[in-house]
């Protein structure tokens, strides 16, 4: 395989990158949520009393 | 007849629940964790490298294998595109509507797409500098106006940090988006309006001139890529839509917190005024 470096850099600094802000936003999410009443989060709505 | 606000609700979230999450956001997490490992053995393992014969030398030429970054560079780009679209509709629905739900769309569709303008800019950088001996190009419409959209969208990031009123923030924030999401049919018609000026080919989707397994393993790219791009977008707009519950329910409370101090503190306050008034009178007296 040719490039390898080019494409191990790329694709990883991409997958990395997705995956690191989508674990920062999980976990803003969850501070935020200890905050706030389940009431304001109506995505629990589709969940069941044990939040499944 | 006015009422008393009540006490905001305290009850305290339950075990397990303090999450962005719901049934529908884990299940397409799964399904999209599963499409990227998909897409990562297509593009590295079951397609093939660009290599072409040259018909009268005889020597091979092409892209070889930096070909594979175009399953995830060109997905990206179509996702920008996206994502900064819907922040150009929500902010319409900001001025329009001027309703929390837009703002936090608008808000949520800024960021992802700024992460996702962000990694097209470096995923062409690097696919560059194999392919045309370079890593960037001044020159370049098509590059140079992705960087001025990047830039842009990173100024209403900046924009919404500003203190101040919020709602007058966002509303300016709102004008900025829909100035800027007009450099997005410049970027994509760049090739093909400048083309002596660019070093990226026109489009080969429009006259598919990929085929097969390069042209299926791309569309995946845009299946998973898209799925990202819809998980990102939701859970985001959770965590704004939370940041706004949050700071109304600290508000609620501090108000409440401070009818409830407002007797105590007139009495002393009366009952100061009443002793200073008592012992300026002993004093004439």
């Amino acid at each position: 395989m040719t490039h390898v470096g080019y494409l191990i850099a790329g694709w990883g600094i991409t997958l990395a990158t997705l995956g690191t802000y989508a674990l920062r936003v999980v976990r803003r999410g969850r501070n935020l949520s200890t905050r706030v009443p389940d009431a304001h989060r109506r995505w629990l709505e589709d969940q069941g009393p044990e939040g499944a | 007849m006015a009422t008393e606000p009540t006490s905001p609700d305290t009850t305290p979230p339950g075990a397990g629940r303090d999450t962005t999450g719901s049934r529908g956001s884990r299940l397409l997490g799964v399904v999209t964790l599963v499409g990227l490992a998909v897409l990562v053995v297509l593009a590295f393992v079951v397609t093939d490298p660009d290599v072409r014969i040259h018909p009268t030398s005889g020597e091979e030429f092409g892209q070889f294998d930096a070909v594979r970054m175009l399953y995830v560079h060109v997905p990206l780009a179509v996702m920008t595109y996206l994502a900064y679209g819907l922040c150009a509709v929500a902010s319409a629905g900001v001025l329009i509507r001027r309703t929390p739900w837009w703002d936090v769309t608008a808000h949520a569709a800024a960021e992802v797409g700024t992460v996702f303008c962000g990694l097209v800019l470096v995923t062409g950088s690097i696919w560059g500098r194999p392919v045309w001996n370079t890593w960037w190009e001044w020159g370049d419409v098509r590059l140079m106006s992705t960087l001025i959209l990047f830039l842009m969208f990173a100024g209403y990031l900046a924009l919404r940090r500003t203190t101040g009123d919020p709602r007058a923030s966002s509303r300016r924030a709102a004008v900025v988006a829909l100035i800027a999401v007009l450099d997005i049919p410049l970027v994509n018609r760049s090739v093909e309006w400048w083309e002596n000026r660019t070093l990226h080919q026109q489009s080969t989707l429009g006259d598919l001139k990929i085929e097969d397994l390069t042209l299926f393993t791309l569309m995946l790219g845009f299946l998973v890529l898209g799925m990202v791009l819809a998980w990102l977008l939701l859970h985001r707009f959770r965590v704004g839509w939370l940041e706004r519950a949050a700071l109304e329910h600290s508000v609620a409370a501090a108000i409440i917190e401070r009818r409830a101090e407002t007797p105590t503190s007139e009495v002393h306050r009366a009952v100061g005024e009443a002793g200073d008034a008592g012992t300026a009178a002993g004093d004439r007296s």
